[in-house]
């Protein structure tokens, strides 16, 4: 049984009716023919208006209108994957570093690394304290990167997080914030699980927009932040249960990043067929506001009734103030004959094999301490 | 008016018309989940095959294509910068015939870092490229310390608006073995030749060769939907390589700019359809062909030549008798005499790094 590719495919039936009844958001469709063609000919990659305006306005709801996204610093790229190789492009060069927390999704291996020719940096995260970022850990691995003569160009975080599905709160996102800032290091926000927190936390998640906001509007110290710095990645595909559709957005409060990432745009732009469809859809209000919630909703019931049923077997998840994502980080610790990543091998061997069950083992994501899973 | 711009819009109501009968291409109506959530780098096999197929009817029937080595991307500026990455090195070097589309100035080089060195072709042979421009090409690169990589020919060329001819395909093959490089021919607008026999593909020509491995593991094809179909809004661009290598790593770096779904389903149904295609191909290619005659004739009665095309979206105007002097500079003034007094966008060939002054590309 798959268990290791996170999709989220709970929300379809709502996705199916809306398209279903608004037949002119495709153009094969009779209703939508009339735009054919002015679509199969769009290539700008400023990207269609209404697309923009719609994503813009999904991120926002997404966030309880907390925030608003100015729909000219949305930025099309091909999935996350694209949107991440883009930035990477814009912000390092060959050799540069970016710091990145672990356990991480191992995507990033590849898609920050190969083409680019840029390191990562792991910031070791350790279940003593859940996983969570520290900002020592984030100063000691920045200081010998250091040692190292490694340039450190920026800091990668996912928030909320794969693996672990936990969401960082928001005193300790603002000491990050301060660090990078005070470094004038990059600071890019991969938030493509910002859909997927779960009911009653959904009010805890704090986007880093919402701390831009809150830099630009403060009444003590405005504008401490160097906003050139902040990034942000998005993308509809975990979310919204989109993959196939390769909808990565960039998000940046830097002029010349959003003008280079543009340009850079051509090399992955999303099909206009389908800037068209998602145009109308995310734009409409009722369908957004239903959608998001039932996803929370149909989401946090899942993963409850999931972490109750593994915890009557007498196995623990990672439980770490507030939750969200596609997944369980499960810990499976006390059943290995030793704690060593041989062992975690050996015990992920006999759930393939015999359990026949595929998760992923934490030393894939590059946990420091073997004997954790993720499981979709 | 907009001259300058290489848009295929004269068969819309031929795709209008295939989108009003069936209803099943639209992805919306039928199996929206599925499609979705397929994110697979391998690529819908419906598409796939779909394009092989279709790639094949172009080149009627004279070259078969394998689809499990075709990769897909989104768009040729993907398909080119990707088959950059994978067959050169940063600081090595690409030889490219001029003059050539402008957009490889950034596609080929910018991330990749590539250099590109031009074959340099003139008049005197209708831009044919020659044995002796292919060496002189290679020698200059040597020269400058690069090692070249492959060479990378548009055939139909932009901006010729002409096939490239049989013989001179032979002579790019044969040096490319030579010199032991990468050949890629970028055959986007392969579907928008006049007529169905004047072009050759590299395809045929190792197929007639018989197809040797240590000739075709060094071809590689592109291919798109934006000219021929006149679709560049759905971002549908092709690798085809006869290399295994190539095939799995262009597969894998497919990841950073893979084709939507919605679109390789739409796509899918309406290039199954050999009814559909064949119709399309055939229409358009009239069609193509007599816009193009109209606008020659037109040109030649107000006493300007063109060189003599057959395909593409555009023509190659000689504007080289009406310069003041035979210069880039005479060039780029009469252009913008164009532009500002007589309001016609239209492209100046040393845009296209063409090396002989007063020629121009009008869409």
């Amino acid at each position: 049984i798959q268990m290791g590719l996170a999709e989220n495919q709970l929300c379809f039936d709502l996705v199916e009716n809306w398209v279903k009844n608004n037949p002119a958001s495709s153009i094969c469709t009779p209703e939508g023919s009339s735009g054919f063609k002015d679509i199969a000919i769009f290539q700008d990659y400023h990207g269609l208006p209404q697309f923009r305006n719609a994503v813009a306005n999904f991120m926002a709801k997404v966030r309880g209108d907390r925030v608003k996204f100015d729909p000219d610093r949305i930025v099309m790229a091909g999935g996350a994957t694209g949107a991440h190789e883009t930035l990477a492009f814009c912000v390092a060069n060959p050799g540069e570093a970016l710091l990145v927390p672990t356990p991480y999704y191992p995507g990033f291996d590849r898609d920050l690394r190969w083409r680019t020719g840029i390191q990562l940096v792991p910031i070791e995260c350790k279940s003593s304290n859940k996983f969570k970022l520290t900002i020592e850990d984030l100063e000691a691995a920045y200081e010998t990167a250091k040692l190292n003569n490694i340039k450190v160009k920026g800091l990668l975080l996912t928030n909320p997080s794969n693996p672990l599905g936990t969401i960082l709160d928001g005193e300790t996102l603002r000491s990050v914030v301060a660090f990078t800032n005070s470094k004038s290091i990059h600071l890019i926000c991969d938030e493509i699980y910002s859909a997927t927190v779960f009911d009653g936390d959904a009010a805890e998640y704090v986007s880093i927009a919402e701390i831009v906001d809150e830099d630009r509007n403060s009444n003590v110290a405005p504008n401490r932040l160097n906003l050139d710095l902040i990034h942000l990645v998005y993308s509809l595909s975990k979310d919204m249960g989109f993959p196939g559709f390769r909808v990565g957005i960039i998000y940046s409060y830097n002029d010349v990043v959003v003008g280079c990432a543009r340009k850079m745009s051509s090399f992955g732009l999303v099909s206009a067929q389908t800037q068209h469809l998602l145009g109308s859809m995310l734009a409409d209000d009722d369908f957004v506001g239903e959608f998001i919630a039932a996803n929370r909703r149909r989401l946090s019931e899942r993963h409850r009734r999931f972490t109750a049923g593994l915890e009557r077997v007498g196995i623990r998840c990672l439980r770490s103030g507030n939750a969200a994502g596609l997944f369980v980080w499960m810990d499976l610790r006390r059943m290995m004959k030793e704690q060593s990543v041989e062992a975690e091998t050996a015990l992920w061997k006999v759930i393939i094999d015999e359990v026949k069950l595929n998760v992923s083992p934490g030393t894939s994501f590059h946990c420091s301490e073997p004997g954790w899973f993720r499981v979709c | 008016i907009q001259m300058g711009l290489a848009e295929n819009q004269v068969s819309f109501d031929l795709l209008e018309d295939y989108l009003e009968k069936h209803p099943e291409a639209s992805s919306t109506t039928h199996n929206f989940k599925e499609n979705a959530l397929y994110q697979d780098y391998h690529g819908l096999k419906s598409f796939r095959q779909a394009m092989a197929s279709f790639m094949s009817q172009i080149r009627g029937g004279r070259a078969t294509f394998d689809p499990d080595r075709i990769v897909l991307t989104a768009g040729a500026t993907a398909a080119n910068e990707l088959l950059t990455f994978i067959l050169a090195n940063p600081g090595d070097a690409l030889l490219v015939p001029t003059p050539y589309y402008p957009g490889f100035d950034r596609d080929l080089r910018w991330r990749t870092g590539v250099k590109i060195v031009p074959i340099h072709c003139d008049s005197s042979t209708n831009f044919q490229v020659t044995k002796e421009a292919l060496q002189s090409a290679y020698n200059e690169a040597v020269s400058m310390g690069l090692k070249v990589r492959a060479v990378l020919i548009t055939n139909p060329s932009n901006p010729l608006g002409a096939t490239v001819q049989r013989v001179v395909l032979e002579d790019i093959l044969d040096f490319s073995v030579e010199k032991n490089i990468h050949l890629v021919s970028d055959e986007i607008y392969s579907g928008s030749t006049f007529s169905p026999d004047e072009f050759v593909s590299i395809a045929e020509v190792l197929n007639d060769r018989g197809s040797i491995q240590s000739e075709s593991e060094r071809v590689h094809i592109v291919y798109s939907l934006s000219k021929d179909l006149g679709l560049p809004g759905f971002r549908v661009g092709t690798i085809y390589s006869y290399n295994d290598a190539v095939v799995t790593t262009a597969r894998r770096m497919s990841s950073f700019t893979l084709i939507s779904s919605q679109t390789q389903h739409l796509l899918a149904c309406m290039l199954s359809s050999a009814e559909f295609t064949e119709n399309y191909i055939s229409k358009n290619r009239e069609r193509l062909r007599r816009r193009y005659e109209m606008i020659i004739a037109g040109l030649r009665r107000a006493g300007i030549e063109c060189l003599e095309g057959n395909a593409g979206l555009f023509c190659w105007m000689n504007l080289g008798p009406v310069l003041v002097d035979p210069t880039r500079e005479a060039e780029l003034s009469l252009w913008k005499l164009i532009l500002k007094d007589v309001r016609l966008n239209i492209s100046p060939g040393s845009s296209c790094h063409c090396s002989e002054p007063g020629w121009f590309r009008v869409c």
